[in-house]
Order: C-alpha cells, then structure tokens, then sequence
C-alpha cells in the first residue's frame, strides 16, 4: 500500500521515500487506533522491500511528535475488569505494539524521525526505532514513566541503550526530566539539531541521500551495526507487566487522567 | 563565555556576570515575546502560569528558550515549586557561568 490515509497517521511514498506523518490530537497519543495504524505501516513497508529506500516519520500536530503513551485511553479500558483482564489486556498491546516497533526497527530502509516539540514516552519509544533523529530547537525528549510507578514499555530502554551511554539511559530515566535538542545532540541520541520548523525539510533531505546507496549493501550494514535487541525487549515487556499489576499503577494513572496533577509534563 | 579573536586567534573570555535584576528582565523579555503580552504588564512577582496562560506544555517551550538564550542546561524538575519569574531567575542565575 503506497498510500494511506488513516485515523492516526497516514503516509504517501513518492520517489523511494515513504513519508508518514503523524496527526492524531491532542498531541498523537498512541492508543489501539494508532497501534492499529502502525501495525498496517509496518505490514507495508515489509510488503514493499524494492520500492521504498527510506522512511520519514513526522508530526502534523503543532506541539509535537508525540506525548505518549494514551494514558487516558488506557485507564477508561481498565475500568470494569477485574484484575487478571487488565493485566491481559496490557500485555496483549505491548505484544502488539513491539511487533509492530520491532518491524520497523529492522526493516531493510533507513528511518528517519524528523521530531519538533514533546517527544515523551511512547513517542519518544517510536523515535528510538528510528535510525536517524533529526531534532529541531524545540524539541525535548523524556522517559516520564516512573513518575507512573512504570518503565518505558514499548521498546524505550534497550533501544535508548543501544544509542547513548548508560549514565544518560539512567539521568532519563530516574529524574523523568526532559532533555533539550542539544543536549540531546551531545549524548548522541539525536544527528542534527535544525532551526524551528525545519526537523521534516532536513528529513527530507537526509533520505534523499540515503536512497543514493545500494539497497541490499544498506540492509546489510543496518543489521550490522543496529541489531535489534530482542531478548532485553522481551524483558521490557516482563518488567511493564510485573510493575502494572501494583495497586500504586491504578492510582497515579487516575490522578494523570484526572488532571490532579496541575502540571502533567513537567516532572 | 563570549568569544572574541585576539591578533587573529579565537579566544573565549569570561561574560561579565548578570545580576539577578538583569536575568529576570531578560526572561520577562523573552516571555512577553513567546507568549504575546505586552512586557509592561508582566513584573518579577507574577505567576508565570497565570499572567502568560500557559499550561505545561508551553512552560517546557519557555524553557526551552531560556535554557538556548542562557546558553544553560536547566532540568525541568528544578521548576518543581517554581512560579513566579523571579524565582525562575534564581534558578537560572545559578547555572550562567
């Protein structure tokens, strides 16, 4: 599928570049319709090995990439079941959505995520899939989970482990603090820092340059030097699920969606 | 540090160090131009929340753009408790070289 326009995001492939912008308000919260969104994505891109040399994702919502996770979402499915469904429940979208993140990952094409604004959570998690970010000046970056009494569950830590050095996975992580472009950009996390408004000009042009190369020699070196983390995923999701089932989970999930935090994104 | 050349060469020289009074104009400035307010209406004192409405979204891209004119890094757990712009200065005070 060349083509798509969905609930959540939609792309279009045009001369080798499969551009996917993101475009679900407030602020492309990934829920079971962008999960759904990104399973088709990742079943095209598959579809499609000799046609598409590079993938561009974006965003078309103004203060952002992604803010995460839908948390809202999350917490009106839990209510009505009993334990053991929601935990079910839970584990069967973080199946889904490494799936799909996984395929992405070690698709044969270079991905590029062109990030402006809150790139937090699972947005953040599907930047990391990526193999290029390229960040403009407004960009933040942030692991907030643990203000949840969770981790990263969509594939976030081993990839971010695989990217930047341990003190940096940990400074994220147990502080839940954001992290500008260039700070980003200095913990390698990020490949170029780009004026407001300019992260999808620059994509483009990065993916431009990368269809220049030999399709099979790119497949080649990505599985080389970006193997995919497999077993430390699979460990992730383990984790998500053993700290999911805590009472604490429920509760700051509720105070989130009630808004009884005055200040969701700052930590 | 600003950099100047000296007989050809790139030096780097300390800046003269801001004041508090200076800093805290300098983000009433940047404040009022983000957010469209006219900067005769925002004092030290205020609540940057209220007087500039913004949530915390838009209080991660005003500091965004005090941490790129500061030439700072300033976690955003240092706003915790943080609401007015003078203490917001402090913060930033403590981290200008």
């Amino acid at each position: 599928m060349k083509n798509f326009q969905g609930e959540t995001l939609s792309w279009d492939l045009t001369d080798g570049v499969l551009e996917v912008t993101l475009h679900r308000p407030p602020c492309n919260e990934i829920g079971l319709h962008t999960l759904g969104d990104l399973e088709r994505l990742a079943e095209a891109i598959s579809a499609l090995p000799d046609e598409i040399a590079a993938v561009v994702f974006s965003s078309a919502i103004e203060a952002g990439f992604s803010a995460g996770a839908d948390l809202g979402q999350l917490y009106r499915e839990m209510q009505g079941l009993d334990k053991p469904a929601r935990l079910a429940g839970v584990r069967e979208f973080l199946e889904r959505i490494h799936r799909a993140l996984n395929a992405i990952d070690a698709a044969g094409v270079v991905t590029i995520a062109a990030v402006h604004g809150i790139c937090f959570g699972g947005g953040f998690e599907l930047a990391l899939v990526c193999d290029l970010i390229v960040a403009d000046r407004t960009a933040r970056f942030s692991f907030p989970e643990l203000r949840l009494g969770l981790v990263p569950g969509f594939g976030g830590v081993p990839r971010l482990k695989r990217d930047v050095g341990n003190a940096t996975v940990r400074d994220l992580l147990f502080t839940g603090r954001s992290i500008n472009a260039t700070k980003a950009l200095e913990a390698g996390l990020v490949s170029q820092v780009v004026g407001e408004g300019q992260a999808l000009r620059v994509a483009r042009q990065t993916a431009q340059q990368a269809r220049k190369f030999d399709r099979e020699t790119v497949r080649a070196a990505k599985r080389f030097v970006k193997p995919v983390p497999y077993a430390e995923l699979r460990q992730e999701i383990e984790l998500f699920c053993e700290l999911f089932a805590r009472p604490a989970v429920e509760e700051s999930l509720r105070k989130f969606v009630e808004g009884a935090g005055v200040l969701p994104y700052l930590p | 540090m600003r950099r100047t050349q000296f007989f050809g060469y790139n030096v780097t020289t300390p800046m003269p160090s801001r004041s508090l009074d200076e800093i805290t104009a300098e983000i009433l400035d940047l404040a009022a131009r983000q957010f469209r307010v006219p900067r005769a209406e925002l004092s030290a004192g205020d609540d940057f929340f209220k007087k500039l409405g913004i949530d915390s979204l838009q209080a991660l891209d005003l500091l965004t753009r005090l941490e790129q004119h500061f030439h700072i890094e300033l976690p955003d757990y240092e706003l915790q408790g943080v609401s007015d712009f003078r203490t917001l200065a402090e913060r930033i005070q403590a981290r200008v070289e």
